[in-house]
């Protein structure tokens, strides 16, 4: 791989030939604002924010559109620039509700947090400002154009990543949002429901229902009030809180492909299923069974005792009992007509650690190999 | 998988043969999507419905159910025909005598001739085979459209002989890639929930490898092999099997032919169940134990594309529930054998210990992998990066393997009494035996039950209207079910996915299997259709 060197605020890095300026600076810990930008989508250069000066240059050059060349002297940060991005959020902030207390998004919009690091808190151009009615006429993706700044995202991912193209810009000007086609209900589109547009939008403009309505316990509220009070990240404010553990990195318990799954988890329930960025099989892709398929963890229906059959009927029972009858029972099978008459199904939905303890079982201590799983199933 | 879901972006062109990617495995189909909307891949979709794929394919092999071999012999024809051949990888890498058969047999499964069988135009058999052949590096992608057929097996050959015939096995970008259906049907079978071997697939009649276990468990083992899924059921319904530990599981919905499975069941002596809900399987039991879901406790799952990887413990379980292994080692001790180890941690480097392939693997070196990194076995020892790509110098046996198979038809063909032909499979909206998604709202909301999929001129022939109730027949049984009148599927073929309890296709679908793999054939019925 052909390399290339540049000078970014003074520091010398190296990456490979073709790198955008913004990819050189995220490798190299140079932390470039953005909001149009999203690893998983072709750069788009829209919202301007991630303006660099480069030396020679006849002008301005957006960092995650702009190829580095071989000896560029970038500066990401300087009066001009930054002078431009704070004009930029205030333009944006402008025509954006800033009453981040009760949006489930306080702690982690990404306009947000711009605002906070210019220290806007209204904008300083008044002016006519959108009132859109909130849409959550589907079960999963529930949205509030009122929130949208026109990245573009949400029309991106789910044409550049899913394929299936649900959003365009409708209307035009300042009636402009990103729409679905003659402003159809989602489920009257193709759309799949896998909440890419979700998982991508920069503000609480695009939100998951199931986490609006039944995830916001009265703990998580307080959450998003506490970031929008004290203006910190989610993830800062979990720690000062004590709450470091609050999401878990696990892998989904659907099909085969092995995404990786963020489970966030209030008072013992997990209230959101987020993926990690470019990170395993989905790169921060999830399909509708992943990211929204998580309630029956917490179904009131679980098994929660073992069951035992008394004069034809299911009834709970202790667990000392229950075992020491399918001990009992499997002993005696094994006893009267041989290890060979016991047989054990083992679970594909289980672990391996599962998994091998249960093929143990059924080969050291039942003492036959009539072990199998639905694999052919 | 014999490459990666990353790999999958790399290839030049696809074959996606028996698999619905974008619904049942929505992630790979992203990355089939992404190859071909961004990396000029093209692809060649082999199904008998219009699948949401078939939007992105370049060219769609609408083929009758269970002609799949023809196919493919006949793709290999052209090719030989053509000279489309990879002499090179042939010659370097594969054992010539069998090519020389392989080419004897398919020399009568001409382009026209296929045709015949599969009713897939002629020409596009030949346009795909040229296709496939000439792309740099061609991907193979199946799944349970391939393999659930009384000729699951030679189906699998058949794809392995046109991807060594082109040289499309160990590199990136191409491969037989078979998409598992479960998240971690890859590693049960991996670590030995199987009846002929032990982990890293080591038959148990081997007597090196039994001692080797002997040694590690401290007990004699036993030497024949045991029975499959689906001969335990048949073995029940004899009298053969008089106890059954059912652990994760819900064949009174997975399996074909559920009268069968339910009477095999009811003949136990003894059943106890272990899961997560009181499935229709759960409710037969003698004795049912409560278990933990995977967001509520440690270990690690394999995916299709043999990435091991962790599984966390998010939450505490309901109750009274229990992780398997504990429950399992419990049980163990009652019947007087105590586990060396119970804790995942300790169990995965049991396994590593006596599992080549997973030698390398410990729940201390995946926590520690940087993110975006993964380790595909095999990944023989602690300092083995892993194995993304297999068979990159030589096959398992050293010598690539011609198995030419010839076409046999599906067990069930439609008649004059049924006249259609039943297949199954998922949505994008359930999982499995519908147990987990069912159970999360806005999912029901989408998609609350189960549909018959009927061409609109059999809807026509037989009666049935779109959105009214119709009655699905075959020699195993009866369901009521909602028409879906539609031209995504062909005539004389309906569908019918099998999540739904109260629809159930399994009540349906013939238990006869394929000889070697004993997978039954979910996907060809004979079926009969009327209004209700």
């Amino acid at each position: 791989m052909e390399m290339i060197k540049v000078e970014i605020d003074g520091q010398a890095c190296e990456a490979p030939k073709g790198s955008t300026i913004l990819d050189i600076a995220k490798a190299n810990g140079v932390d470039i604002p953005t909001l149009c930008y999203d690893p998983r989508l072709s750069p788009y250069g829209a919202c301007r924010l991630c303006l660099v000066e480069v030396e020679g240059a006849r002008a301005l050059l957006p960092a995650c559109y702009a190829q580095a060349d071989d000896g560029m002297v970038i500066q990401t940060t300087n009066e001009k620039l930054e002078r431009i991005r704070k004009t930029l959020v205030e333009l944006l902030v402008s025509d954006h509700p800033m009453e981040c207390q009760g949006c489930s998004k306080s702690g982690r919009c990404e306009l947000q947090k711009l605002a906070d690091k210019y220290g806007i808190k209204e904008s300083t151009f008044a002016g006519e400002v959108h009132e859109y009615d909130l849409l959550r006429e589907n079960p999963f993706v529930m949205r509030d154009y009122n929130k949208c700044i026109m990245c573009g995202r949400c029309i991106r991912i789910c044409r550049e990543v899913q394929g299936v193209g649900v959003y365009d810009f409708i209307n035009r000007g300042f009636k402009a949002v990103p729409g679905t086609p003659y402003d159809k209900p989602m489920q009257e589109t193709p759309c799949e429901f896998c909440g890419q547009c979700i998982s991508t939008c920069p503000t609480g403009a695009i939100t998951a229902r199931p986490y609006e309505d039944r995830g916001r316990v009265a703990a998580l509220d307080m959450l998003r009030n506490a970031c929008a009070y004290f203006k910190m990240p989610e993830d800062d404010m979990m720690k000062a809180l004590g709450l470091e553990g609050w999401v878990t990195r696990t892998t989904c318990a659907y099909c085969g492909c092995g995404c990786q799954l963020d489970l966030h988890v209030i008072d013992n329930k997990v209230v959101e299923v987020t993926s990690p960025l470019m990170v395993g099989a989905g790169q921060g892709n999830l399909c509708v069974k992943g990211r929204f398929g998580y309630e029956f963890i917490g179904s009131d229906q679980r098994l929660t005792k073992p069951l035992v059959r008394k004069r034809g009927k299911l009834v709970e029972a202790e667990w000392d009992d229950a075992l020491k009858l399918v001990a009992k029972k499997l002993k005696e099978a094994k006893k009267k007509t041989g290890p060979d008459s016991v047989a054990v199904l083992s679970s594909a939905r289980a672990t391996n650690e599962d998994n091998y303890l249960i093929q143990k079982f059924t080969r050291a201590v039942v003492g036959t190999n009539n072990v199998d799983h639905c694999a052919r199933l | 998988m014999t490459n990666t879901m990353d790999d999958i972006e790399e290839a030049k062109a696809i074959l996606v043969i028996g698999s619905n990617t974008t619904e049942c495995h929505p992630i790979i189909g992203l990355r089939i999507k992404k190859a071909v909307m961004q990396n000029d891949c093209k692809l060649i979709v082999a199904e008998p419905r219009h699948i949401r794929l078939c939007y992105y394919a370049d060219r769609w092999l609408q083929l009758k159910p269970g002609t799949d071999v023809a196919l493919i012999n006949s793709m290999m024809n052209v090719i030989i025909e053509e000279g489309l051949v990879d002499e090179a990888f042939v010659n370097e890498r594969c054992d010539c005598d069998r090519f020389d058969e392989l080419k004897e047999l398919v020399k009568e499964y001409t382009p026209e001739m296929a045709s015949e069988i599969t009713g897939v135009p002629a020409d596009d058999i030949r346009e795909a085979a040229r296709t496939f052949a000439n792309a740099e590096c061609a991907a193979i992608i199946y799944a349970m459209g391939i393999t659930q057929h009384t000729t699951g097996t030679d189906n699998v050959m058949t794809l392995a002989n046109l991807a060594m015939m082109t040289g499309n096995i160990g590199k990136p970008g191409a491969g037989v890639n078979p998409l598992r259906g479960q998240n971690n049907v890859q590693g049960a079978c991996d670590v030995g929930a199987l009846p002929n071997v032990f982990t890293g697939y080591r038959p148990v009649t081997d007597a090196e490898v039994r001692a080797k276990f002997e040694e590690a468990w401290g007990v004699k083992l036993p030497e024949e092999p045991g029975l499959t899924a689906t001969e335990m059921m048949t073995a029940a319904i004899e009298g053969k099997i008089k106890a059954m530990y059912i652990v994760g599981e819900n064949p009174m919905l997975s399996d074909a032919n559920i009268k069968h499975a339910e009477k095999a069941l009811k003949n136990l002596d003894f059943l106890v169940v272990q899961d997560i809900f009181l499935t229709e399987t759960a409710e037969l039991a003698d004795v049912v134990l409560p278990s933990t879901s995977f967001a509520e406790k440690e270990g690690t799952f394999s995916a299709t594309d043999r990435r091991v990887q962790r599984v966390r413990k998010a939450l505490e379980a309901p109750g009274e529930a229990r992780t398997d292994s504990e429950i399992v080692a419990d049980l163990s001790k009652l019947m007087g054998y105590e586990m060396a180890c119970v804790e995942p941690a300790a169990v995965m480097d049991e396994i590593a210990s006596l599992t080549p392939q997973y030698g390398g693997y410990s729940h201390a070196r995946l926590d520690a992998l940087p993110d975006g990194e993964s380790l595909h076995w095999p990944c023989p020892d602690a300092e083995h990066p892993g194995t993304p790509i297999l068979h990159t110098q030589f096959f398992t046996r050293g010598k690539g393997w011609f198995a030419p198979v010839p076409y046999q038809a599906p067990a069930e063909l439609p008649d004059a009494e049924y006249p259609l032909t039943l297949t199954t499979g998922r949505v994008l909206w359930q999982y499995h035996t519908g147990t987990m998604t069912r159970k999360s709202e806005g999912i029901n909301e989408i998609d609350p039950h189960g549909k018959v999929w009927i061409s609109p001129d059999d809807a026509e022939k037989y009666g049935v209207e779109h959105g009214k109730s119709a009655v699905v027949t075959t020699r195993r049984g009866d369901i009521d079910i909602e028409a879906m009148v539609t031209e995504r599927v062909p005539n004389g073929l309906i569908f019918i996915p099998f999540h739904y309890a109260e629809a159930a296709a399994n009540m349906l679908t013939n238990d006869v299997v394929d000889p070697v793999s004993r997978v039954p054939e979910f996907k060809v019925s004979a079926a009969k259709v009327k209004a209700r």
